[in-house]
């Protein structure tokens, strides 16, 4: 089996830098998700560890083999596409078979392999159809299939789901899970679906113009951002931010008061269901509410600085009231205005 | 105009221009298969009383017209042969790759569209005099290959970019190289677009009269050879030529008729 | 990786040498060809030719059946364009129909013509049923400029308006049915949709198929020569006849770079005139 190390990775699309020193270590087996919004250089650091793009600069090593210069059939790996990839002129069970007879496998081989996938992704009845006759969802199961057939140490999948439609996209994320499970493949997930990313990976990495944010299980994502924009891209709704003064190592706002880092001002990153709804405390405009079925969303301003809470279903509040909010400070992520990253609370 | 009314006039507008393209071949295939006889009948009559094939192989005997007839097939698949062999792989670089000159070579290619190319066959018939070329199928086809080679290059690249990139890069992954991607998952999806561009490949060179009379004098094909005698033939017999001309048309548009769009929608580019 | 960089220089390195060889070097040729005379630079060719008989005809006849040919062509070929788009069924076959003089030469078009036109022709006959002529006549003669134009306008538009449907419905087939769809919900009738919608979004098509059929219009000589011989002169029907008959190649080149720079000029007219702003397409 094999982990995935890469070193000092760079990528230049002539003056436009795509990737700025990537450097990430993939244990062997491990589920990472490289999650960021469309542009932060996730699908490019994929393409280069899957040899479809070259680095500018680095290395990228998959076990102990340092495979930067190898062409993507000499790495070994397996790879699931966003538009799937599909081989239109073959039967399902040629497609399934592809990667086996790439590699010379024996016939009776590639039969078993090709039934197990089969099997695990439940597309046994259509394998002698083309993937013309088959619906996004089963064209989705087969490119997994192909993928799985291989038995990859290396599974790199790119936007797998994000072409199904909502429900779909559920139904395949719970199986994917159970499935990759079984594997046993180091896998590298690209999304920009933080719950796709937050549902299935061991460990996510937040990818932001070319940069790694932070990198972490996702539980300690959500709960301790490491930047402002981790904080505001994992979580829906995402996390609240306002930038208060601070004096004497204090902020205070109305009738609400907390111990905080800085001197000067600081950014209050919290999230909306960390606030409670009580009799005094910070004023809230209420603007809009939007019942949500699991929470009553409430949008409005906090001293002029919008803010998103959520209130428990069952609550009577409409748009035009005034609540009073208090943050519990126990859970308030300071971010330093200056550099957007996240400082420890002064004791 | 009510919906009934509008149908009516649609149609009929349908069907006249239908006819308007019909008709006149229906009209030489009459003259075609009439003979002396027909050609002289006065006044003519729609029906084909005088159509015997006798007619039509009294006319493929005459001396010269098999054998125009066997040369312009072989010209005409030289072309295509040629062309596709310089075309497709100019037309998958520009698909697949973005390189510098790629949009000289671009401008090379649609730049032969603004000359009248088959006039340039004029100073080729002392180039290929010298280099023993004149008055043979290849040098014809040569000349052909210039007019259907943008063409094949814009046809396939449009075709090649139709291909998704990442069946490719599916197939480099699971352990093919280049030259394996290419043969086990492009060309297959390619071909039948690839087919249509060489049969229009074909008809271009089948019906080029200019450059295939110029650098011909007793090789020629059968356009060629058609407006050779043209002055000295009787009106069977050129109606006759005529007709032969567009039979391999016919057949040839119904067989590329799926991909004429790809060729001249995206080529126009 | 080095390798996959040369990769496209080598693909098209075969194509770039062809057309060089084939079209970039007979072009140079040809203008030496025509401006050089005795191992001189000399006009003695443009002389040559401008003083023809034929000459002035074959240009006034070309620039003539240009002019005439190709609007009505591109009118006709908008007209079908609507029309298939309008079919609901059939759509297949008629295309198909349309299409089928794409695939017919100029020769053999002014053939099937020439039996539409000779003197025992059908014209005739319906002419003649009509109570319009009385017996054989001959419209294909020099003494009937008028009616050989004619026959051989009408091969033209026969044989050459599939093309320009072709690139027209190709174009007709990019636009997006919901800006038609828009313009009438806010009431716009079909004659406005036409010129306000489809029109000006089809422009690139159309001028596509304008130069394209511009500089093969200005080709023009198999079609006339199979109606009238030498009876209707053209231009490249003489750079063929200076050729063939009178072994002039020098005349024959002054004909091409005449035909070229036409053409040429033509092109740039259009792409000037109905120069396309790439933000205003969708």
């Amino acid at each position: 089996m094999a982990g995935i190390r890469i070193d000092g990775v760079e990528k230049k699309f002539g003056q436009a830098t795509a990737l700025a020193r990537i450097d990430l270590d993939i244990p062997d087996g491990e589920f990472l998700a490289l999650l960021g919004p469309s542009g932060c250089g996730k699908t490019t650091l994929l393409r280069i560890i899957a040899g479809l793009e070259t680095a500018t600069a680095g290395q990228v090593f998959i076990g102990d083999r340092n495979v930067t210069e190898l062409q993507p059939r000499q790495r070994g790996i397996a790879m699931v596409f966003q538009n799937y990839a599909v081989f239109p002129h073959m039967t399902v069970f040629e497609n399934v078979a592809f990667g086996l007879r790439m590699r010379g496998a024996e016939d009776a081989e590639v039969k078993a392999q090709v039934a197990r996938a089969a099997e695990l992704l439940h597309i046994t009845p259509y394998l002698d159809r083309y993937p013309a006759k088959l619906s996004g969802g089963q064209r989705q199961r087969v490119a997994v299939a192909r993928a799985l057939a291989v038995r990859p140490s290396v599974l790199l999948m790119d936007e797998p789901l994000s072409n199904l439609d909502a429900l779909l996209r559920l139904e395949m994320r719970t199986e994917l899970k159970a499935v990759l499970a079984q594997s046993g493949a180091t896998t590298i997930y690209v999304t920009h679906d933080q719950t796709e990313a937050m549902g299935l990976a061991d460990r996510i990495a937040v990818m932001h113009k070319g940069v790694i944010e932070q990198i972490d299980r996702p539980q300690a994502l959500y709960e301790r951002p490491a930047t402002r924009f981790v904080g505001g891209f994992l979580g829906s709704p995402p996390m609240n931010f306002l930038d208060l003064p601070v004096r004497a190592g204090v902020v205070e706002l109305d009738g609400f008061r907390a111990a905080a880092p800085g001197t000067d001002r600081i950014i209050a990153g919290v999230r909306a269901e960390d606030v409670e709804i009580a009799d005094s405390g910070l004023p809230f405009d209420v603007r809009v509410a939007e019942p949500l079925g699991a929470m009553l969303l409430l949008s409005g301003a906090v001293a002029g600085q919008t803010m998103r809470v959520a209130a428990r279903p069952d609550m009577l509040i409409s748009a035009g009231q005034r609540l009073y909010l208090r943050p519990d400070p126990a859970r308030i992520v300071w971010i330093d205005p200056a550099t957007e990253r996240a400082v420890r609370a002064a004791a | 105009m009510s919906v009934g009314l509008r149908r009516v006039v649609l149609w009929s507008g349908v069907v006249t221009l239908c006819l308007w393209v019909l008709v006149p071949i229906y009209l030489i295939a009459l003259g075609a298969f009439g003979g002396r006889a027909g050609v002289f009948r006065w006044p003519k009559s729609l029906l084909p009383w005088d159509a015997t094939l006798a007619s039509m192989q009294t006319f493929l005997a005459v001396e010269g017209v098999g054998r125009a007839a066997v040369n312009g097939a072989l010209v005409a698949a030289l072309t295509m042969l040629l062309s596709l062999a310089l075309g497709a792989p100019a037309g998958y670089a520009l698909a697949r790759y973005a390189f510098r000159g790629a949009n000289l070579f671009r401008l090379l290619v649609i730049l032969t569209r603004a000359f009248p190319l088959a006039i340039l066959a004029l100073p080729l018939t002392v180039t290929f005099i010298r280099v023993g070329l004149y008055d043979t199928p290849l040098g014809v086809a040569l000349v052909h290959t210039a007019l259907a080679l943008p063409f094949a290059a814009l046809v396939s690249a449009s075709l090649f970019m139709g291909i998704p990139r990442e069946l490719e890069e599916a197939a480099w992954v699971f352990g093919c190289s280049r030259l394996q991607a290419f043969r086990k998952v492009v060309l297959p999806l390619a071909l039948p677009g690839l087919a249509a561009a060489a049969i229009f490949a074909f008809v271009i060179s089948w019906n080029e009269v200019f450059a295939a009379s110029v650098l011909t004098v007793r090789n020629k094909t059968l356009t060629a050879y058609l407006l050779t005698v043209l002055a000295e033939s009787p009106l069977h017999y050129r109606f006759a030529g005529g007709f032969l001309l567009i039979l391999p048309s016919i057949v040839f548009i119904f067989a590329v008729r799926k991909y004429l769009f790809a060729m001249w929608g995206v080529s126009n580019k | 990786m080095e390798r996959s960089r040369a990769l496209p220089y080598l693909l098209i390195a075969p194509a770039t040498i062809f057309l060089i060889a084939l079209f970039v070097i007979p072009l140079v040729q040809t203008v030496v060809l025509a401006f050089v005379d005795d191992g001189a630079w000399s006009l003695t060719n443009f002389r040559k030719m401008v003083g023809d008989l034929n000459f002035g005809l074959s240009l006034r006849n070309t620039f003539l059946l240009v002019l005439v040919v190709v609007p009505l062509q591109v009118a006709c070929a908008l007209l079908m364009g609507v029309m298939l788009q309008k079919l609901d069924k059939g759509r297949d076959l008629v295309l198909w129909i349309w299409t089928i003089p794409l695939g017919v030469s100029d020769l053999a078009a002014g053939l099937v013509w020439l039996a539409i036109f000779q003197d025992r022709g059908y014209l005739n006959t319906l002419l003649a049923a009509f109570g319009v002529i009385d017996g054989p006549t001959n419209w294909l003669s020099y003494e009937s400029p008028g009616s050989m134009f004619l026959a051989v306008a009408l091969a033209e538009i026969w044989r050459a308006t599939a093309i320009v449907l072709v690139i027209l419905v190709a174009g007709l087939q990019l636009i997006p049915k919901e800006y038609g769809e828009a313009a009438e919900i806010f009431g716009a009738s079909p004659w406005t949709r036409f010129r306000k919608i489809t029109l000006p979004l089809l422009k690139p098509s159309i001028q596509s198929a304008l130069i394209l059929r511009t500089v093969l219009a200005f080709e023009v000589f198999a079609v006339v020569y199979a109606l009238s011989g030498r009876n209707f002169p053209v231009l490249v029907g003489e750079a063929y006849a200076w050729q063939h008959v009178n072994q002039n190649n020098g005349v024959a080149a002054a004909y091409a770079i005449l035909v070229m720079a036409i053409s040429l000029a033509a092109t740039l007219a259009y792409i000037r005139a109905l120069r396309v702003n790439p933000e205003t397409q969708p």
